[in-house]
């Protein structure tokens, strides 16, 4: 039971003066996944059928590994962002929403430095 | 809070039926929540036969005719019955309304009258509305001036006065605030559409000295950032405003000033 007042408990912490930054990233990510994601499933479509040495030759040119390295980056980064606002949204209590939301940051990390590592490698590995 | 099981007093069970006179002959009839905090049962959903030869064309019409003439123990807020107080905004067929405006033709089959929804309830048609009256108080809803007055008033241009409009007509009756899935979910911190297109009159108003520190109190992710575009509060808006474009505009002046 609280005897706090309504006005209080709604004025609670103050404001954090940030969100602004999480949100616009949020849309230029999400415009700039509009052509990289077009351009992926064109290539996809192409890979049908390839082998890996002519896929890493496909991935030797600079255009390919820029614009792969960059959907990448772009996916899991707004990943990331938008699973953030999932859990901020639909997980109360503050040890879980803190557990997942650093869960959340490792595995879009992880995810982001894997793919492309093992694009380096496809591309340059030899 | 996203609730997988229904809380206390959740579970709706069916209630009585109150018969219309046998001489009536233009029967429609209202389902409507009841519940009573005096007695320790779950809600139910009471039917009234209405006599519509005898009743006037709107939901409120109809309400007040059955705590008039049916039952008076029928418990809902209502005032200026002409959609400028904002009272009686209630669940009428599963839109958030103001029962004085919506006229019961528009409503085909039985008529299901609700509270506005995830809102405490006091007293069937009655939501405990104490936190979002505490959230307008939060931001300040009044000019703020540093400037003295010279003269009379504060002037503005009609350039600036046409800002207000399409804000200055919301009568707060939180069919917006109410019908959004963010403020269900977060309403404890988050302001919700009718908060913050009253925050969006304030800051749009030219005679206003506060517009930063007003920004200021709203960059937050969960007083502002919490509006998703879901835009039910501006389809469900009795009075055709558009809370959803006051957010836009407030989320653009945040970015201006980034």
């Amino acid at each position: 039971m609280s005897l706090q007042s309504d006005l209080g408990r709604v004025k609670g912490l103050g404001s954090s003066k940030s969100g602004t930054s999480h949100w616009w990233a949020q849309r230029v990510t999400a415009l700039a996944l509009i052509p990289l994601t077009l351009w992926f499933i064109y290539s996809t479509i192409k890979f049908v059928g390839m082998d890996l040495i002519s896929f890493g030759a496909w991935l030797n040119e600079p255009g390919s590994v820029l614009l792969l390295s960059l959907f990448l980056i772009a996916l899991f980064y707004h990943m990331q962002l938008g699973l953030q606002v999932v859990i901020e949204d639909y997980v109360h209590g503050e040890k879980n929403k803190v557990f997942l939301l650093l869960i959340n940051k490792f595995a879009a990390a992880l995810f982001a430095i894997s793919s492309l590592v093992a694009i380096i490698q496809i591309a340059y590995g030899g | 809070m996203v609730e997988l099981t229904l809380p206390k007093n959740s579970k709706v069970s069916e209630g009585q039926t109150f018969k219309a006179p046998s001489s009536a002959n233009n029967i429609k009839l209202f389902k409507v929540y009841r519940y009573n905090p005096d007695q320790n049962d779950n809600p139910q959903v009471d039917t009234y036969e209405v006599d519509m030869d005898t009743c006037g064309p709107m939901v409120l019409d109809a309400l007040i005719k059955i705590k008039n003439e049916i039952d008076p123990t029928l418990t809902f807020r209502r005032s200026c019955r002409e959609g400028v107080c904002g009272s009686c905004a209630m669940n009428v067929d599963g839109t958030n309304t103001l029962a004085c405006i919506k006229d019961i033709s528009e409503i085909k089959g039985d008529a299901a009258i609700y509270p506005l929804p995830h809102m405490p309830v006091i007293k069937d048609l009655v939501p405990d509305l104490s936190i979002p009256y505490a959230q307008y108080t939060s931001i300040k809803p009044w000019v703020q001036s540093d400037t003295p007055v010279s003269g009379k008033e504060r002037l503005q241009s009609p350039d600036e006065r046409a800002k207000l409009d399409g804000l200055w007509e919301c009568v707060l009756c939180f069919c917006c605030t109410t019908s959004c899935p963010s403020y269900w979910w977060n309403g404890d911190r988050y302001l919700g559409p009718a908060i913050l297109l009253q925050a969006y009159r304030w800051i749009v108003d030219s005679r206003d000295e506060n517009t930063g520190s007003r920004l200021d109190n709203l960059e937050d992710p969960f007083k502002l950032y919490r509006c998703h575009t879901i835009m039910n509060c501006t389809k469900t808006c009795p009075k055709s405003l558009n809370p959803a474009k006051a957010i836009a505009e407030t989320k653009k002046l945040m970015l201006e000033r980034m």
